[in-house]
């Protein structure tokens, strides 16, 4: 009881210590950040400069004024023998602390504008990517490459809901991160598939909506390559907290390998598509497939949440034809947040998942749905 | 007098007509005052569960789907049923008193106002138990979670808005007619106190901005029953249509807060500094100037939304402009404490701590309105912790303050002053445990409404949650210094109460009578 005691009182203090030893830099205090990061683009270089120069605009007239108030508190108390003056007005420094507040913000308005022009300098860029959000992930596709693909949180139900031990990079670790060049200008075109959502990288000082029906541009360039962490901004359901970005630059001749694999990727999924699985190779998959894309909504256990999203279990789809359920992911259901998956999930992960949730939790159906099943539907339509 | 007021001993029955009855504006300046502190208590309950799951990383105590109602509910309550109502409690007590009238100019339409109020919240919180649960899509719905991935009980919450709108309406509407139309002779507007100036222009803004929030929930009642596509891009409407619209009600809508909350420290400074209000005319323009200057700036909160540069650059150098008339009230408030006789009763501690961190929060939106470094803050705990200090830090501990200053005018009984300040400190080191690390968190990277964090935000989330927690308790004990004050607090007759107190309010006898001004007062 004293040891659990004494470890919760270390863990109070552990962000007071961390400040004492804030010149010590390792790993840990770097992820003790206060401050908001410099970041490795001219873009976020703008934003923290402009930032910091705020801040200490900020603190001098702060220093200034609230040190007036506590001297006015301390030496102006009746219990010192203060007694009250009766003045209440006086034009001049009215007029004063009116006009020069005004000049301030005047000349401040000059660097926060060029900052602004900078963030909006969107214009030949070598390398453009659409970038879309989904219920709760990011699209990413390489305009004219023909290389697009889904980007979802990788930690397990299991860390999240304390079943495990939380891994080093929890909910900052990706099933595939956004790959870009060092040295290249890359222009993000930003939109959303169902949702609001927000792109933000916070090192490449790029926040943008992504609005279904509307296309938002961003830009980044930088030579630092590196692991870059970001998040989704806008609320966007019971999965918002759930979709991290992940950013990594890589020098120039590692992407142009990096894409080249992505491209022969491509191909050679073509040829295993009409491969037969067996029923316990598609279990193995559809669970992994069903915890990354399914379990946020309707749950692990397959039981959905009551009056949200509908149960799996038993279900008639389900346990229904193969035919209607492959259709239900395929083409989603309108009017509800059941979206369509054609797009996001490949035939296989299609076959797995619907063959997991029909042989899983005691859905007994004992068939097998098999990646050819899923393109047979999908070029009936 | 010709009749007093039903009391218990009257019996129940003619007890509880009287307040479900009652025209006066004292009785109803009560109901509005207790209605919103029993918001606070649940909107301040929906808080401890967010804080409580956010003590650790991971999903421990509610799952995600119910964080986003939690999140939802908190910022509704809080804004719709604690802070406007209380506000306009304040107002019903103390305008008629301060301007030498003898009620406020529409009573039934004053009764009717303040009860519809308990049906629309009956309404909002009952969501919570239906199937779907209640309204999720955060207190600012945008669309088209709020419509196309709704929950069904989204007509609840937008028929509630609709009666909270129209209650608004209503009190805002009697505010103006009793200002008006019904000062004493002599009051002329110029003469009229700091606390019954903001409260007619926030009467303004309302009756301006409160039908644009009733359309915009009509939009989306269309959008999800009717067919229609307003805000649904499908159909060739527009979700950013929506931010618009909302935010043209959002903006001044802060402002209708804290404005009523400026009157408040307007007042009760100058009496604990036993000096006049430095530039009481400057005041009344400044707080005009931020009314009009509401109305201009709304899309500083859409800045990642994607506009073109233009937009960005207006409602960046319109929102910078906010800083001056700011300003100026807050040096109005340090040099009428300049070469005063100050002592530091509870309202002033609330006060004083009111100019202090209300200035910090103006600070952060200061550096929130440079679009630049807001595309770094926008929806992070930097914004979280921002709006936190204006609205607890400026709107909650000014209604404290109020509450403080003129309980025992309302019940001729003093409070316990020790109690008093015990709750100041508790709160003022508590509010700033919890807000200020949220600025840290914004800063370093996590974003609002995340019902959980990676690791690296463990630490400060930590320490915010036991602020929360502290903050919290020191409500209990408001609460419970209040009840001890009506029914046991030590007596007083002094109309002043106050050594320094001016004003209409303070020349009645304490407790003030239940018919006040009957003959209008003579005004120097």
């Amino acid at each position: 009881m004293l040891k659990r005691a004494q470890a919760l009182f270390l863990r109070l203090l552990s962000p007071v210590i961390a400040l004492a030893i804030a010149g010590n830099v390792s790993a840990e205090s770097a992820t003790r950040q206060l401050n908001m990061p410099q970041g490795v683009t001219e873009v976020s270089q703008a934003a923290y400069d402009i930032h910091m120069i705020m801040m200490w605009i900020c603190t001098v007239i702060g220093v200034a004024v609230f040190g007036f108030m506590f001297y006015v508190m301390y030496a102006h108390r009746k219990s010192r023998g203060a007694v009250a003056a009766n003045f209440h007005e006086n034009h001049v420094v009215e007029l004063i602390w009116t006009i020069v507040p005004a000049l301030i913000l005047i000349v401040m308005a000059i660097p926060a504008t060029t900052a602004l022009l900078k963030v909006y300098d969107t214009e030949n860029a070598d390398i453009d990517i659409k970038v879309t959000g989904y219920q709760w992930k990011w699209q990413y596709e390489y305009i004219g490459e023909g290389v697009k693909y889904m980007s979802e949180l990788r930690t397990s139900q299991d860390e999240i809901y304390g079943r495990a031990p939380k891994g080093e990079h929890y909910l900052r670790e990706v099933t595939e991160p956004l790959v870009i060049p060092t040295g290249k200008k890359v222009r993000f075109l930003i939109t959303g598939n169902d949702v609001i959502h927000s792109w933000w990288v916070p090192d490449f000082g790029v926040k943008r909506d992504a609005v279904p029906g509307l296309f938002t541009a961003a830009w980044a360039k930088t030579d630092v390559p590196g692991t870059y962490v970001g998040e989704c901004t806008e609320l966007c359901g019971i999965g918002h907290a759930f979709m991290p970005v992940v950013v990594e630059v890589k020098e120039e001749a590692d992407y142009n390998e990096w894409l080249a694999g992505k491209k022969a990727e491509a191909a050679e999924y073509a040829s295993t598509i009409g491969k037969e699985w067996t029923f316990d190779e598609l279990m193995v998959r559809g669970e992994e497939v069903y915890e990354r894309s399914c379990a946020g909504c309707h749950q692990s256990d397959g039981n959905g949440i009551t009056g949200v999203f509908p149960a799996l279990k038993d279900s008639p789809i389900a346990l229904g034809a193969k035919e209607g359920h492959i259709a239900v992911l395929i083409d989603g259901v309108a009017g509800t947040s059941m979206q369509s998956f054609a797009d996001q999930l490949s035939e296989v992960d299609i076959a797995a998942v619907v063959h997991y949730e029909r042989n899983a939790w005691g859905n007994d159906v004992g068939d097998i749905t098999q990646p050819i099943d899923v393109l047979n539907y999908k070029q009936g339509q | 007098m010709a009749h007093g007021p039903a009391t218990l001993a009257d019996g129940w029955g003619k007890y509880i007509s009287r307040w479900v009855f009652t025209t006066n504006h004292k009785d109803i300046g009560t109901l509005y005052l207790w209605f919103s502190f029993a918001m606070f208590i649940m909107g301040g309950a929906f808080a401890m569960i967010i804080r409580a799951e956010l003590f650790q990383p991971g999903m421990q105590l509610i799952k995600p789907e119910f964080f986003n109602q939690m999140t939802t509910m908190h910022g509704l309550v809080m804004v719709f049923g604690a802070i406007m109502p209380a506000f306009v409690g304040l107002a019903n007590w103390l305008i008629p008193m301060m301007i030498g009238a003898p009620d406020m100019a529409l009573p039934r339409m004053n009764n009717l106002s303040f009860w519809i109020l308990p049906f629309a919240f009956a309404i909002l919180t009952s969501t919570l138990f239906m199937e779907g649960g209640g309204p999720n899509f955060g207190w600012t719905f945008y669309a088209p979670l709020s419509t196309t991935y709704a929950p069904d009980t989204v007509n609840y919450f937008i028929f509630g808005v609709h009666i909270m709108g129209a209650s608004s309406i209503m009190g805002s509407i009697n505010i103006i007619a009793t200002v008006m139309n019904m000062r004493a002779p002599g009051m002329t507007y110029m003469k009229m106190p700091l606390f019954v100036w903001t409260w007619v222009i926030t009467a303004f803004l309302l009756v301006a901005v409160m039908p644009v929030l009733a359309g915009a929930v009509t939009m989306m009642l269309m959008d999800i029953n009717f067919g229609t596509s307003f805000f649904d891009a499908a159909g060739g409407g527009d979700p950013v249509l929506f931010q618009h619209i909302f935010w043209f009600f959002g903006h001044p809508e802060v402002y209708i807060i804290i404005l009523p909350a400026f009157g408040v420290v307007s007042q009760i400074i100058p009496t604990f500094s036993r000096k006049p209000l430095f530039g009481y005319s400057s005041m009344v323009y400044a707080t005009a100037a931020i009314a009009f200057l509401s109305f201009v700036v709304w899309a500083h909160h859409m800045f990642t939304v994607g506009m073109p540069i233009a937009g960005e650059l207006y409602f960046m150098y319109a929102t910078m402009l906010i800083a001056v008339p700011t300003g100026v009230k807050v040096f109005n408030w340090i040099t009428t404490m300049y070469r005063g006789s100050l002592t530091f009763e509870t309202p002033m501690l609330f006060s004083i701590a009111f100019v202090i961190l209300f200035t910090f929060g103006g600070f952060t939106g200061m550096m929130l309105s440079i679009a630049a470094a807001d595309m770094q803050y926008h929806d992070t705990y930097f914004v979280v912790a921002h709006f936190h200090y204006v609205m607890v830090a400026g709107a909650v501990f000014s209604g404290t303050a109020a509450v403080y200053y003129w309980l025992p005018k309302w019940c001729g009984r003093m409070y316990d002053e020790t109690m008093g300040k015990v709750q100041f400190w508790i709160a003022f080191i508590g509010f700033n445990i919890t807000f200020m690390p949220q600025h840290f968190l914004g800063l370093a990277g996590m974003p609002r409404r995340y019902a959980d964090y990676g690791l690296q935000f463990a630490d400060w989330n930590m320490v915010s949650s036991i602020g929360a927690f502290m903050y919290g308790g020191a409500q209990i004990l408001f609460l419970f210094n209040v009840i001890r004050t009506i029914g046991w607090g030590k007596p007083t007759d002094d109309p002043k109460v106050w050594e320094g107190a001016e004003g209409l309010e303070w020349t009645l006898p304490t407790p003030a009578p239940y018919h006040t001004f009957a003959t209008p007062p003579k005004i120097k």
